[in-house]
């Protein structure tokens, strides 16, 4: 046995797991802001979210649609282009998932949905009305792609904003890891202890909110 | 019989060798367990562990080569330089995205490895489909989106389709592997463990028949059930072909050169070719949109290259590992002959597995999100 064969294992070995690992990156950006809505009586109904689009996703979306003026799109040519944004969404429950009080919520069909475009990029405005409006005292939102086509990030100012929301609720938005913070974190103790290793959930956007 | 140290040493082969087939088996059991797009994805919390740092390093990277791409095919509109930058982009982005089975990196592999190819093989069949693959993503948005006008939800809906015809061709192809492979497998079995010779030689003899019958027609088969064969009689009569039974080598130049060996490789570069890859498709519209559809579509090639580039090693590496085992784990006795048809069985099985995984959605990798 040379040392070379035993090195060509290995490789082949670390390839081989690397492939069926690293099997996708997102193709498209969306950059959201959302608003938690209530109801007077303190609970929660819905959640509106705004997302934008990145250029070349907007451009591709774009692409044969008829308009007015050539590079302007208004609210009515984009209309049919965001049915079948919220249409095809639901298949994949809208990237939206809700816990009240670590009990799963469900959502409703969008509504008020519609696009603009805008410098270049497209933004899609809908309303997910919650199946039926919960008043817990811990509501946790978590928006993210598992399957990382798309990667979600919230915006930079003002990324959640609570509607009508009873006083003395606290909202905390944690970020998703990126892949720097990742590649900082590679050394032994990653594959060791195995905390790095929950991919989906590093690119989980995570809002928790709660109430008294 | 060899000394200790070898045989321990063709043992300690075996199990890497073993080690490796496992790993492979792991990774795509990994993927076909992580999600069902077409269920409602699982909530957060069931998230399963998918991947290290080192993977979210190598993610990080193809996300920025991708990102900077929009950025310089606009700067290419009044610059024309920022063309070299993307060329350059696309290139490196080509390297680091060749992952992933719907890439067609495993299925080359786990092909490349179930039928004894060479390592030169390997990478006339990693250009090749990385060259049709490029073509395809050109052709379709050439003609669907500059010829035709057509909307993105059209677009999406032929690349949708073309990608279940893909899963759908991989499928296929596994099948086909799986059923050369099985039997040499089980005709292996049967002469590691010779069955009483009244039930073990006459068959073996039919075998013989049977397959030379069919050389002349089945060109796909006919490397493996020849060498099948050989391996049947040698373990039904004598030893004195030991050598040729082995396999340890690909295919002979001759067998390469023949209209069949090529027929065969078509089948891997049409399975793993035809389906383009989303982001090429992405550039090339957004391109269009520029006014640029030319600088797309060098962009496009780049990016095939760089891909093509990352098979070939992966596929060169996937060859020596298994001639490595091949020689290692002794060609020269009746379980080591074993132990490789049950290597080129379990690659075939990978194919087929990575197909029908791709097929009902149990892969996500690179699944087309129309929205």
């Amino acid at each position: 046995m040379s040392m070379r064969g035993l090195f060509g294992f290995l490789l082949a070995a670390a390839m081989t797991l690397m492939a069926g690992a690293a099997s996708a990156h997102p193709h498209v950006w969306i950059t959201a802001t959302s608003e938690l809505l209530y109801a007077a009586d303190g609970s929660i109904t819905g959640v509106r979210h705004a997302w934008t689009f990145d250029d070349m996703f907007s451009a591709y979306a774009v692409q044969g649609l008829e308009s007015k003026t050539k590079g302007a799109y208004t609210r009515e040519e984009l209309g049919s282009l965001a049915q079948t944004n919220v249409e095809s969404l639901r298949e994949y429950a809208y990237f939206t998932f809700a816990r009240a009080d670590g009990k799963k919520e469900r959502f409703q069909e969008p509504v008020d949905y519609f696009l603009d475009y805008k410098d270049t990029v497209l933004t899609l405005h809908f309303t997910l009305p919650l199946k039926a409006p919960a008043k817990p005292k811990q509501l946790v939102l978590e928006v993210f792609d598992r399957s990382f086509f798309i990667d979600f990030q919230m915006a930079k100012d003002n990324p959640v904003k609570l509607v009508g929301a009873p006083a003395g609720c606290q909202m905390k938005l944690e970020r998703p890891n990126d892949g720097t913070a990742s590649a900082q974190k590679l050394n032994e103790q990653t594959f060791l202890n195995g905390e790095n290793s929950n991919f989906g959930m590093m690119f989980a956007n995570k809002i928790t909110v709660d109430c008294p | 019989m060899k000394p200790q140290l070898s045989r321990f040493a063709r043992g300690l082969l075996t199990c890497v060798a073993a080690l490796l087939v496992v790993s492979v088996a792991d990774a795509a059991l990994h993927d076909l367990l992580a999600q069902n797009p077409f269920g409602a994805p699982r909530p957060a919390q069931a998230a399963e562990p998918e991947a290290s740092g080192l993977i979210g390093w190598l993610l990080s990277k193809q996300s920025e080569f991708y990102r900077q791409m929009s950025a310089t095919i606009r700067a290419a509109k009044s610059d024309g330089s920022a063309v070299w930058t993307l060329l350059f982009i696309s290139f490196a982005y080509g390297i680091f995205h060749a992952a992933g089975p719907g890439h067609g990196k495993a299925v080359i592999a786990s092909y490349l490895v179930a039928n004894r190819e060479t390592a030169r093989r390997g990478i006339v069949l990693s250009f090749a489909s990385a060259l049709m693959q490029s073509l395809v993503a050109i052709l379709i948005v050439g003609v669907s989106a500059w010829l035709l006008n057509a909307t993105a939800k059209t677009m999406c809906k032929a690349e949708g389709a073309i990608e279940i015809a893909s899963y759908g061709l991989i499928g296929l192809f596994g099948l086909r592997l799986v059923w050369v492979k099985g039997g040499a497998f089980i005709r292996a079995l049967q002469a590691a463990h010779p069955v009483p010779a009244i039930a073990g030689m006459p068959h073996d003899h039919h075998d013989h028949d049977h397959h030379h019958h069919h050389d002349a027609h089945d060109h796909h088969g006919h490397a493996h059930h020849h060498h099948d064969h050989g391996h049947a009689h040698h373990h039904g009569h004598d030893h004195v072909h030991d050598e040729h039974c082995g396999h340890s080598h690909g295919p002979t130049p001759s067998e390469l050169a023949g209209p069949g060996g090529w027929r065969r490789g078509f089948a891997a570069i049409l399975t793993v070719g035809i389906r383009p890859c989303s982001g090429a498709i992405l550039v090339l519209v957004f391109a269009l949109a520029q006014g640029l559809f030319w600088a797309g579509i060098a962009a496009t090639f780049l990016m095939g290259l760089g891909t093509a580039i990352t098979v070939a090693a992966i596929a060169i590496v996937a060859v020596s590992a298994k001639d490595i085992a091949a020689r290692l784990s002794g060609a020269r006795d009746g379980s080591g002959a074993l132990f490789m048809r049950g290597i080129e069985f379990g690659a075939a099985g990978l194919v087929l597995l990575f197909g029908v995984g791709l097929l009902f959605g149990y892969i996500a990798a690179e699944r087309t999100t129309c929205f």
